[in-house]
């Protein structure tokens, strides 16, 4: 849409509140006069359907096509001023923080509301509506892996209609899940082992239509983007196949922990074995001794065998517990005289079963002994001595037994590094070469850190991605990211992790993870084939546009993408994969030409509404500050702030932004040269516990505000006039308290020397 | 959400959840913007359920306003849920692919445009027990449902319309926005599926006989001291006793209730990382305070381990292995524990006693409207299987919010499939 074409209607709210705190003929000449708005219109009580058919009646009387409503933001009136996709509104909470936040009747509030009028039309002659990108869609899901996850993903998508794809690198279906003779008790009253359902499992998919079952391959490429993911399979020696699929699950699950590296627990001692071997022995039915195959009359069970432990698995598996507790049932079962003991730090068996563990305490011949392993010995005969500490008893015990289990942890099949091993044991990883780890080693050519943080070498899903080759992870190999409130966001746009490749868990948890990743795969279709993104912008059609003939291929932009959407060509060009884009606009905040732009939030946008901030002159001791605020966290902080009436420094003014990722320095250049006196980033905690939505946004913000600072220096302009601070949702009182006291420093600090140019 | 609530008549949806808690919530969400129809029934006046009311979640300590923000997001110009508030299920008919559900929904009394009461509301002379602090505070009978409500708007506690003082103080109301004579409602909808996730609520602590809840103030419940450390609760976030006392010491005890066969029989699984994460929270607020922490397991599975290994590495935090046998007041209060093994007594005084209380199934309590199995507990018995009624989240299984999500999820993946099936 052209610019002249655009007619602003401005609506504010004129109960008394508003009107008797304001000058509104003073407010009226800004947003009419000032920032050129097509009209101005006060209602005693705009936010109301009586509002609404005002606006409506003007729309179609005067072809407004954008509306700002001076009142309460949308999250208090959701979905009350919709004019169609033709008219765009922005909500202001004008009442928040124009008026609660300010004195009434006071020079300075007044200035700050005049400036957020012109702010919010300026803003609005600068932005059109969005327009939806058009994807292909092929409505097909890749699952990759065979085991019960990805199984009872397969079967999920497939019964929702959907054709999916189950790629597995066996032979057969079922995983580790097929190799368990038992499990945990599954049903009320919760206090008997289960048979598996793997075997049905794996019937079910084998008789599912919407299933292509793909046995003996693995992904050798997958290239594009949600909706048309291009993927290349190989089998054996064959020539790849190719195929398009829409979405993709990871279920590649896990692997048991190298027990090479537990010597300390008696591992290379004839009779100690892995938990993983003692299933065998369960499966083939006989427990014998490695040395002797004699049917040992007592077997001890050392709990987190390399788990809970710095120095190899800090995490818990959460499921060894159980699974010892299910191996002693079954040989009390099979040899009522054997005697167990399970040698544990914590007994972990959450929800019920924890009844299945009383079941398992009641049992006379389980002897459950809480303590530290300190040694192990190897006795004449293939016996074994297990010195415990620290047990409850305060003293030191010993537990002589025929046979050791090391109940070892899970790996997950991402995890790349020394100590994992493959298959029986035999195959020791720990120097497996690391392939194709170009690119992707945490680090850029400025020494920055990246924002890809993926595995190198994995090489499980062979992503052609200029990030790298697999899904980024977290901790320990994990990946994933919002782990807490939205467990299946991964860093790759439609493609989740399901089961224990996403954390440890046990076969029921696996099946109930791989329904929810099953969703996810054909939201993702769903909602592709809409040009919507996917989470957290669920469903916003803008979309970032590249002016490539500017662009001077820095790569910043693919390389800060939090998402890996952008993939280059072989000068460094940006190719932008839009249905991967998650909306942030981190590229948008990294390009150093301004190239990237959303229909509706652009660079353009921003330096406009900077412009809409009139600055006194030094004179007039009216200090100027630009706050850029994340609109997920710290606005709302800001609102809550104005609902207790905190008063803010008049000198700040207000500018929401998608994310702090995507504030262009361009902006913060403008700010200084239009004599703002300082500039403050309000957004998400980043490191380990980071909360920005778009995972890296705050962090990327951080780092270019360090520069923008070297280049204060390198002007003699004091740093502080550039500012960043994390502000999460509920610190309201932190949010005025880290304000106020920047304007006051600001104040400190004198005028930007700026200021008169 | 959808501007089409007050439609009449019957209304078709692919699935109807029963419950606005994060479950119930992420359910709806994500079944939606899988293309479903969604009706969203909450029994409160808002959506958020009880994560709403903790301070901070393990293990990033972070506010579950961050999350739920993002979620009231994506539903508030979402036409593919109608959200309930103030609502429950009264009847279910029906079966899988076909059920009727009749929805009452009760008056807020306050309508919908009506403006913002804080300024107003604090004149309000009529004040009653706030069910959202558990007790620990009284709010006015008008008043605004929680920090970052959805929907955002006010609510007339139902006591107070009766109320003379209330009525007449009401006829002050600055613009006309209170109506005191709004009516019930009833509402059928047809439903494919249904999602049952009606949560948990705290095991009642006053059940404990030993532990001493109800005797004495300064002896809370775990969901109570959630409150008594945000911001937005009675004390604005100040860590005091609720006698007013300064907190020098506090003892937390584990499994107050749980793994006990004459109260909950099962381990919630989340309250020993709960406990270490309101350790934190006295340790950023007071830090010169002692911490005791008396537990039988510390059951802190996967990554969360981590959570527990830097707390056990802090000096000012004191883990005791033993159950707790009594609490009584002596000056200080007490806290005995014994040593389940070896029988010897463990004594220690405190400021302040949190009872790690589990979680009890809702539906332990009320019956489910759908029909379902339960186990002895009052979980819904699942499976993994599209059969028309699902339990989500905690009414299945005590859970943390990421496996109550990863539920909330496969429950709007069965009812996907469902929907394409019919």
């Amino acid at each position: 849409m052209a610019e002249q074409t655009i007619k602003v209607g401005v609506y504010c709210a004129g109960d008394d509140e508003i009107t008797n705190a304001l000058d509104m003929a003073a407010i009226e000449k800004a947003a009419v006069k000032e920032a050129k708005a097509a009209l101005f219109k006060l209602h005693p009580h705009i936010s109301s359907p009586e509002g609404v058919e005002l606006i409506k009646a003007d729309i179609a009387e005067q072809e407004l096509n954008r509306i700002v409503v001076l009142d309460r933001s949308e999250r208090v009136h959701p979905g009350l001023f919709d004019f169609g996709p033709a008219v765009l509104v922005d909500q202001v909470p004008f009442r928040d923080l124009a008026v609660w936040m300010h004195p009434p009747k006071d020079e300075d509030s007044q200035m700050f509301a005049e400036d957020q009028v012109r702010m919010a039309v300026e803003k609005m002659k600068h932005i059109a509506p969005p327009e939806a990108s058009e994807n292909p869609v092929e409505k097909t899901v890749m699952v990759v892996g065979g085991g019960v996850a990805g199984m009872r993903a397969a079967l999920g998508t497939a019964r929702s209609g959907v054709k999916t794809v189950l790629v597995e690198k066996e032979d057969h279906l079922g995983g580790w899940g097929a190799t368990f003779t038992k499990t945990f008790p599954t049903r009320p009253p919760y206090d008997k082992l289960a048979d598996t359902t793997v075997a049905k499992l794996i019937e079910e998919v084998q008789a599912e239509q919407n299933i292509e079952l793909r046995l003996q391959h693995k992904v050798t490429k997958i290239s594009g983007e949600p909706g048309a993911f291009q993927v290349n399979l190989k089998n054996g020696g064959t020539p790849d196949s190719e195929l398009t699929v829409g979405s993709i699950v990871q279920a590649t699950g896990w692997r048991p922990y190298n027990p090479k590296r537990l010597t300390h627990l008696g591992w290379g001692a004839k009779n100690v074995v892995t938990n993983i071997a003692f299933e065998k022995m369960l499966q083939e039915g006989t427990v014998a001794r490695p040395s002797d195959s004699k049917a040992p009359e007592s077997i001890a069970f050392i709990q987190c065998a390399g788990s809970r432990d710095k120095d190899h698995l800090p995490y818990c598996s959460g499921v060894c517990c159980r699974a010892s507790l299910k191996h002693a049932m079954q040989i009390r079962e099979a040899y009522p005289d054997t005697k167990v003991y399970i040698l544990y730090k914590d007994i972990r068996s959450p929800g019920q079963y924890e009844l299945f563990y009383q079941a398992a305490q009641d049992d006379p011949g389980i002897f459950l002994t809480k303590g530290e392993v300190v040694g192990v010995e190897e006795q004449g005969g293939g016996a074994l001595k297990i010195d415990l500490d620290e047990t409850l008893l305060g003293e030191k015990i010993t537990v002589n037994a025929d046979m050791l289990v090391l109940a070892t942890g899970m790996v997950p099949s991402t995890r790349v590094e020394d100590g994992i091993f493959e298959g029986d044991g035999e195959e020791d990883l720990a120097d497996a070469p690391v392939e194709g780890a170009e690119g992707d080693d945490g680090a850029t050519a400025d020494g920055k850190k990246m924002a890809s943080g993926a595995e190198t070498g994995a090489k499980i899903l062979n992503l052609s991605y200029r990030q790298g080759t697999d899904l980024p992870t977290l901790k320990y190999g994990f990946p994933d990211s919002h782990f807490i409130c939205f467990p299946y966001e991964t860093r790759r746009t439609a493609i989740y992790a399901a089961g224990t490749v996403r954390a440890p868990m046990d076969m029921a948890q696996a099946a109930m993870d791989a329904n929810g990743a099953a969703l996810k795969a054909v939201q993702a279709l769903e909602m592709t084939a809409q040009g919507e993104t996917l989470h957290p912008r669920s469903r916003d059609l803008s979309y970032p546009e590249f002016f490539l003939q500017r662009c001077t291929q820095c790569k910043r932009c693919t390389e800060d993408c939090p998402f890996g959407a952008l993939d280059e060509d072989e000068k460094g060009t940006p190719k932008p994969n839009i249905a991967r884009c998650r909306r942030c606009g981190t590229c948008m905040g990294a390009c150093p030409e301004r190239i990237v732009s959303f229909k509706n939030y652009s660079v353009a946008m921003g330096n406009n509404m900077i412009k809409g901030i009139e600055v006194p002159d030094e004179d007039e001791e009216k200090p100027r500050i630009v706050a850029f605020v994340c609109e997920n966290d710290a606005l709302p902080a800001l609102e809550s702030a104005a609902k207790r009436k905190l008063q803010m420094s008049p000198w700040v003014r207000i500018v929401p932004v998608r994310c702090l990722g995507s504030v262009n320095t361009i902006w913060i250049t403008n700010c200084l040269d239009a004599g703002m006196d300082g500039i403050l980033l309000l957004g998400c905690r980043h490191g380990d516990d980071y909360q920005c939505h778009f995972v890296k946004g705050s962090e990327l913000a951080e780092y270019r505000m360090d520069n923008v600072q070297e280049k204060l220096k390198q002007m003699m302009l004091e740093m502080e006039r550039v500012k960043i601070e994390s502000i999460a949702i509920d610190e309201w009182d932190r949010a005025i308290e880290v304000i106020n006291e920047y304007a006051e420093e600001i104040e400190e600090m004198g005028p930007n020397p700026f200021k008169e140019f | 959400m959808s501007p089409e609530l007050a439609a009449e008549g019957t209304r078709t949806v692919d699935l109807l959840v029963v419950g606005g808690g994060i479950a119930g919530l992420t359910t709806a969400i994500e079944a939606s913007e899988a293309g479903l129809q969604v009706a969203l029934i909450e029994q409160e006046p808002t959506l958020g359920g009880r994560v709403a009311r903790f301070h901070h979640y393990f293990p990033k300590l972070c506010p579950p306003a961050c999350g739920l923000e993002i979620n009231f997001r994506r539903l508030r110009d979402n036409e593919r849920v109608n959200v309930h508030t103030l609502a429950t299920v009264n009847k279910v008919e029906g079966e899988a692919g076909d059920y009727t559900v009749s929805v009452t929904v009760k008056p807020r009394y306050v309508k919908p445009d009506a403006g913002d009461y804080s300024t107003w509301a604090e004149s309000c002379p009529v004040e009653m027990d706030d069910p959202a602090n558990y007790g620990l505070s009284k709010r006015k009978a008008l008043y605004y449902p929680a920090e970052n409500a959805f929907p955002a708007s006010w609510a007339v506690d139902e006591r107070a319309v009766k109320d003379p003082a209330f009525i007449e103080w009401a006829k002050g109301c600055p613009d006309d926005g209170l109506d005191l004579e709004m009516a019930e409602e009833t509402l059928t909808y047809k439903a494919k599926s249904i999602a049952l996730a009606t949560g948990w609520v705290p095991y009642d602590a006053t059940k404990l006989d030993l532990l001493g809840y109800g005797n004495d103030p300064d002896i809370v419940t775990n969901v109570q001291f959630e409150r008594l450390s945000a911001p937005n609760g009675p004390t604005g976030g100040k860590l005091t006793t609720p006698s007013g006392k300064e907190v020098k010491s506090v003892a937390f005890v584990q499994c107050a209730g749980s793994r006990d066969r004459d109260h909950l029989p099962f381990c919630s699984g989340v309250c020993c990382t709960a406990s270490l994460k309101q350790a934190s929270y006295v340790r950023e607020k007071l830090p010169d305070a002692a911490i005791h922490m008396f537990y039988i397991d510390v059951r802190t599975p996967g990554r969360l381990e981590d959570f527990y290994q830097e707390r056990q590495e802090d000096a000012a935090i004191t883990l005791h292995r033993g159950k707790v046998a009594k609490v009584e007041r002596n000056g200080a209060l007490k806290v005995t524990a014994e040593n389940t093994l070896t029988g010897s007594l463990e004594t220690v005084e405190v400021d302040l006693v949190v009872l790690a209380t589990g979680m009890q199934p809702a539906a332990a309590l009320v019956k489910p409207v759908a029909e379902v199995e339960l186990d002895e507990n009052g979980f819904i018995v699942q499976t993994d299987e599209a059969t028309g009624v699902y339990g989500v989240g905690t009414a299945v299984r005590p859970a943390a919010v990421a496996e109550t999500l990863q539920d909330a999820t496969g429950a709007a993946m069965k009812a996907l499939q469902m929907a394409r099936r019919s």
